[in-house]
């Protein structure tokens, strides 16, 4: 399927099987550097510190009234003369929705063949912060799927479905919007969410999508992965520069001389992102597509930590 | 044709184009660059930005200005610009070119006859009848080859300059034979002769004439004179202009025969003198050596001189009797040769032995009777080859019996015993004076003193043939000095002592002049006019016009007074008298170009005789380059437009390294320029390369054959027989090597498996060499033939004919059919058949010694050494052995789990094999295990 050395045979393209083959060419990839990516970041669970539902143990108590003749821990309660009940940590899961930016924007790749466009470092980071939640327990969503959140290792995989579907709109060149915004409104209550875009786009659109999210009582993190030449705008001369879509175009005579004034604007916007954050109470960093992805990714663990 | 200057152009009228260049650059200038459309999401950024300033919307004007360089060089090359285009000559009537030929002209005769042909295509184009005629070398009176200008071409590579200056007279009066009017052209030398005035004028009375002449004037060396002990020599040139040095020569042949030079020396010419002194000093024996000396990079016979005997200084070996006269000086028998020959030759003393190895030209014996009889044989020889001996008689002598009865080999006369004594106090008569010489004799017209006279010989015995040996004689007949030829040299005996016991000879002038004329001491430089009167002397050597020495052949005989004469300079040399060696009786006479008094000094043409150089100015068609330059103008154009529209290093900015950029394609054009380069960089690496990975690991190897097939298969297999090894022996091999023969060494390996292709080339005398220091110091080759199932071993196959063809110069011991008991069934495996992918038994090994016995109770024979080194056989082994990349096997072998059976027998036979290689008889001598145990008491 993306390898293009490799041809099925027509009739069979059509089979479970051969869905499943070309699905598990595009995810081994994506999932196993995204499996590749969580090993970097060391687990450690996220108790509750207080006795509840969970697997840990977390105390022996002696047995009270009201409590279950089940719930004793004979094996304990056998070395003395009380009984006891063995207590475990409450360990309770967290809704974490992603959104991946999949507008057209973010298909830019400053130099094709030495990085991945903005677009697949996006994808790499939410899988990847999709295994190390759901290695955590948690209940991890895709905006994508507008489905809920859940947890276990097939909602990994559904994930992963999710974003080869985006790997495989990226490839066929399927029409979208020049520039993506985050949807407030299919985050679940009180949940955490991780927003990856390159924040280029309406700043209005994503100001409103924080506010309703902050309102709806949803944390989280956003990150702005940037190819390094937004950052340096390395270009001279006669230039009309066009959106990816071709929806905005641009003319100078000397793009030189707009580096400084253009410069100046980003770094304006990723300080309003900034202080947007810090009002919802979200986190906000910006990453560049060749810088090692661990960065952000141990970025963003810490920021979902955090909020514990 | 329109000019403009040194230039020309063959289509003009295209020039007219450059006018629309000013059109051109009004429209150019109005069209600024083309921008680029790029996709750049960051575009929502820029909305509202505006440009500072609005100036880089037209063209620079550099751009421009080099575009309309590139334009107009396009109009200019296509309108057919030539540099230097050729005027022509035009003319009528006919046309005499008239050429020096003499040596002065050999300097640049390449650049005349260049010239002659440019006048002679001009002279086509104007359709005019032509002469080429060399003064040298003038047609008969009367005739004027006149002839179409087209066969003269052809016919100038037969002009060559001559080694004697041009004739005047004659072509005064052959000029003056000619009938008709014609133009003349004259390529003149540059040098004055005698006559060349009259030749002009009569050369005028036929009509206009021209005269070229070339700048680079001839050079002279006047012959070279010996004295002070130094060879001089003087370099002549026409003009004093600045001042210069040329490096003068001396050739002659080293001890082995070679010709070469000898010594060289700078002779400056100071600003404004036309003479240049050199002096070489050179040992005796480097001087005698030299044949002629040469002004370096100089043609033309003038600027070579060849010596003559008068350079040579002879070596004379002087050997007296008895030596016990202490204090006697006056009368010791070598005082007056010591002093007669001092100042001419070169003195050698010392043993005969010593002396002959010196191999002198002349060894002189006073009073000298007996040798012993191998110095005697030794003396001989080097008379036979051209020594003179000369001998004086003496008291000694005359007591002795030498030559008594039979002529001594070493004696030119029998003597009679005794002497005489004639005028003494005890017997009568005068002391006898001399007879005057002979016709014929060597010393014919010296003139004999009065006072010289002799009172004792030694008397020759009367013999048939003493009256021919005789070559002085005193006033009563009796032979004073005797000659014999002996090979190419003689014996000489004066039959008085060498001093001035027995006859006052030796110290009158007459001796030193008698000396002379034997040709031992060296005579003046010049021969006088009257020693050269009535004789013939024939040329050796002679100069062509360009001053190379030739084989004189057959040319005639000189007189002796016409060689006087040209030695003197009192006549001019010629055809008949060319320059070279003249050999005489018995010495050699060299007439050279110049001679003593030689001095060369330019022509002055008058003022109504144009002159013109040589030069021939080419015509030199400019529009290749004029193009060229308005292809690179534009190359830079496109560079240009490039960078100012940000372009050119916009995309190397995102890597901020555009002066990398740069580098890099400067070094990638480098490395298209040098190819070669690097290609012999590699051949060194590559060998080093190859021993390393050869010597760090065992590696097994085959032999290319050339069929690429066959080689691929030869790799798999020993491929696959290397992971056998390395799965189950201690042997690990690395990756198998292709080895060629020719280039490869190849005592790195100690196994080569050599399959046999009836296509693949016989090897090179050094590759069989090669393989023949292999076999001998320990390799094993595997010749496999693969066509065991096709043919028995023996030359019924193309493959086996070929085995024999390529066997036949190694150096291979007698083979056998392995037999049962050899090592290589036990080395490591036990094994009785050999199979590969074929399965036969014809494998053949070197024979067993013939003494080889059968121990009781032993399974083998003792055969302990030496491991084999051929095995031959037909059996495929490669292709059995043959794995791909991942290990599969390339080939069937035979049917079934029975063919994997025989493929596992292959691959222990290659382990049996490798292992023989490497452990040789180890396994063999483990016979004698149960004998050391016994002896160890065990």
């Amino acid at each position: 399927m993306s390898d293009p050395g490799h041809e099925t045979h027509p009739a069979v393209g059509q089979g479970l099987r051969s869905r499943a083959e070309g699905l598990a060419s595009a995810l081994p990839p994506l999932l196993a550097d995204a499996e590749h990516l969580a090993q970097t970041v060391l687990l450690g669970a996220h108790g509750r510190r207080r006795s509840g539902m969970g697997d840990e143990f977390w105390q022996y108590r002696p047995l009270a009234v009201g409590d279950e003749a089940r719930m004793i821990d004979w094996r304990r309660s056998a070395r003395s003369d009380m009984h006891f009940v063995r207590e475990k940590e409450w360990q309770a899961a967290q809704s974490v929705m992603l959104w991946s930016d999949e507008a057209l924007s973010m298909r830019f790749c400053g130099a094709p063949g030495k990085r991945g466009s903005k677009g697949e470092r996006a994808r790499l980071l939410a899988l990847a912060t999709s295994v190390l939640l759901v290695r955590a327990g948690e209940r991890v969503g895709l905006a994508r799927m507008d489905a809920p959140p859940r947890s276990g290792p097939l909602q990994l995989i559904r994930i992963a479905d999710a974003l080869a579907a985006a790997i495989e709109a990226e490839a066929a060149g399927s029409a979208a919007p020049d520039y993506g915004a985050p949807r407030a409104e299919i985050l679940p209550p009180q949940s955490r969410a991780v927003f990856i875009s390159d924040f280029l786009g309406d700043f209005d659109k994503a100001e409103a999508a924080l506010t309703g999210a902050a309102d709806r009582g949803v944390r989280g993190a956003m990150l702005m992965v940037l190819d390094p030449m937004e950052e340096d705008f390395p270009f001279d001369g006669r230039t009309i520069f066009e959106s990816m879509g071709g929806s905005l175009a641009h003319e100078t005579r000397k793009a030189g001389d707009l580096r400084d004034r253009y410069l100046a604007r980003l770094a304006e916007r990723k300080d309003r992102l900034e202080m947007l954050a810090r009002e919802t109470g979200w986190l906000f960093t910006s990453h560049h597509t060749d810088e090692p992805a661990q960065k952000a990714l141990l970025w963003l663990y810490g920021a979902l930590e955090r909020g514990h | 044709m329109f000019t403009i200057g040194p230039v020309g152009f063959i289509a003009p009228l295209l020039l007219w184009a450059l006018l629309i260049l000013p059109i051109l650059w009004l429209l150019l200038r109005a069209v600024p660059p083309a921008p680029i459309r790029r996709r750049f999401p960051g575009v929502a950024l820029l909305l509202g930005l505006e440009d500072e300033d609005a100036q880089t919307d037209r063209t620079p004007w550099w751009l421009l200005l080099l575009r309309m360089l590139a334009v107009a060089a396009i109009i200019v090359g296509f309108a057919g610009p030539v540099l230097n285009p050729q005027e022509r000559r035009v003319g009528e009537g006919p046309l005499l070119i008239l050429m020096d030929g003499g040596w002065a002209d050999a300097r640049d005769w390449d650049g005349r006859m260049q010239r002659v042909q440019g006048l002679l295509d001009d002279a086509a184009r104007a359709d005019r009848p032509v002469a080429v005629v060399s003064l040298t070398d003038l047609p008969a009176e009367g005739e004027v080859p006149m002839l179409t200008p087209a066969v003269w071409g052809p016919r100038l590579a037969g002009f060559a300059p001559a080694a004697w200056p041009p004739v005047m007279g004659e072509a005064v009066d052959w000029i003056e034979s000619l009938e008709g009017r014609f133009e003349s052209y004259w390529l003149s030398d540059g040098l004055v002769h005698e006559g060349r005035d009259e030749v002009l004028a009569a050369l005028e009375t036929k009509g206009s004439v021209s005269a070229f002449e070339s700048p680079r004037r001839p050079l002279g060396l006047r012959p070279a004179v010996f004295a002070d002990g130094q060879v001089q020599l003087t370099a002549l040139r026409p003009v004093g202009d600045a001042a210069r040095e040329v490096t003068v020569l001396a050739y002659g042949r080293d001890p082995s025969g070679t010709e070469r030079v000898l010594a060289r020396a700078g002779a400056a010419f100071a600003s404004g003198e036309t003479e240049a002194e050199v002096a070489l000093v050179l040992p005796a024996e480097l001087r005698n050596r030299i044949t002629r000396f040469e002004i370096q990079g100089v043609r033309g016979a003038g600027a070579v001189t060849l010596t003559d005997d008068g350079l040579r200084r002879r070596e004379v070996a002087l050997l007296a009797g008895r030596e016990d006269r202490e204090g006697l000086e006056l009368l010791s028998p070598l005082h007056y040769l010591e002093r007669a020959l001092a100042p001419t030759a070169d003195l050698v003393e010392g043993t005969l032995p010593d002396v002959l190895l010196a191999n002198p030209d002349a060894i002189i014996l006073a009073d000298v009777a007996t040798f012993p009889e191998t110095e005697q044989d030794d003396l001989l020889d080097w008379i036979e080859q051209g020594g003179l001996l000369l001998r004086f008689a003496g008291p000694q002598l005359a007591a002795s019996d030498v030559s008594r009865r039979t002529e001594d080999p070493l004696m030119p006369v029998r003597l009679r015993e005794g002497g005489r004594s004639v005028g003494g106090a005890m017997s009568w008569g005068e002391p006898k004076a001399l007879r005057p010489f002979p016709d014929g004799s060597p010393f014919y017209g010296l003139e004999i003193p009065e006072d010289v006279v002799v009172n004792a010989q030694v008397m020759a015995q009367p013999d048939p043939d003493l009256p021919a040996r005789v070559i002085a004689a005193l006033a009563d007949g009796t032979p004073l000095v005797t000659r014999k030829r002996i090979g190419q040299g003689s014996v000489v005996l004066v039959h008085v002592t060498a001093n001035a016991e027995w006859s006052t000879l030796p110290l009158s002038g007459l001796f030193v002049q008698m000396l002379e004329r034997l040709a031992i001491s060296t005579r003046p430089a010049t021969p006088e006019a009257k020693e050269l009167e009535g004789t013939v002397w024939t040329p050796e050597r002679v100069l062509d016009g360009f001053g190379l020495v030739q084989d004189a052949g057959t040319l005639p005989g000189v007189e002796g007074a016409d060689l006087a004469a040209a030695l003197a300079g009192e006549r001019p040399i010629g055809p008949d008298l060319r320059p070279g060696l003249y050999a005489g009786e018995d010495r050699l006479i060299a007439v050279n170009a110049l001679g003593r008094e030689a001095v060369l000094e330019p022509v002055a043409w008058p003022a109504r005789v144009p002159v013109e150089g040589l030069a021939v100015a080419r015509e030199t068609a400019l529009k290749g380059l004029v193009l060229s330059l308005a292809l690179l103008a534009l190359a830079i154009d496109a560079l240009a437009s490039l960078w100012l529209s940000g372009r050119l290093f916009g995309v190397a900015r995102a890597v901020r390294r555009p002066a990398s950029t740069a580098a890099g394609v400067l070094f990638a054009a480098l490395i298209a320029l040098a190819p070669e380069a690097r290609a012999q960089d590699g051949g060194l690496e590559g060998l080093e390369a190859l021993a390393l990975e050869a010597t760090s690991e065992v590696v097994l190897a085959h032999v290319v054959t050339g069929d690429a097939q066959l080689d691929e298969v030869a790799q798999a297999g020993l491929r696959g027989l290397s992971d056998t090894l390395f799965r189950r022996t201690s042997i690990e091999p690395a990756e198998p090597l292709a080895v060629n023969l020719e280039t490869d060494e190849l005592a790195f390996f100690p196994f080569l498996y050599w399959p046999v292709s009836p296509s693949q080339p016989i090897p090179s005398q050094e590759a069989y060499a090669k393989l023949n220091r292999y076999l001998r110091t320990g390799g094993m080759i595997l010749f496999d033939t693969r066509d065991a199932d096709i043919g028995g071993f023996g030359a019924s196959t193309p493959e086996g004919r070929k085995l024999q063809e390529l066997a036949r110069p190694l150096d291979i011991p007698p083979l056998e059919p392995i037999p049962l008991d050899h090592v290589l069934t036990r080395t490591f495996y036990l094994l009785q058949d050999f199979p590969g992918r074929w399965a036969s038994r014809d494998v053949w090994v070197e024979a067993a010694t013939p003494d080889a016995e059968v121990v009781e109770g032993m399974p083998f024979r003792n055969l302990n050494d030496g491991v084999t080194p051929v095995v031959i056989g037909g059996n495929d082994w490669a292709a059995a052995w043959a794995v791909t990349r991942n290990g599969a096997a390339m080939f069937p072998v035979g049917r079934g789990y029975a063919g994997e059976q025989q493929r596992e027998i292959a691959y222990r036979f290659g382990v049996n094999l490798i292992m023989h290689v490497l452990t040789g008889n180890y396994k063999s001598d483990q016979v004698h295990v149960p004998a050391l145990l016994d002896r160890l008491g065990q």
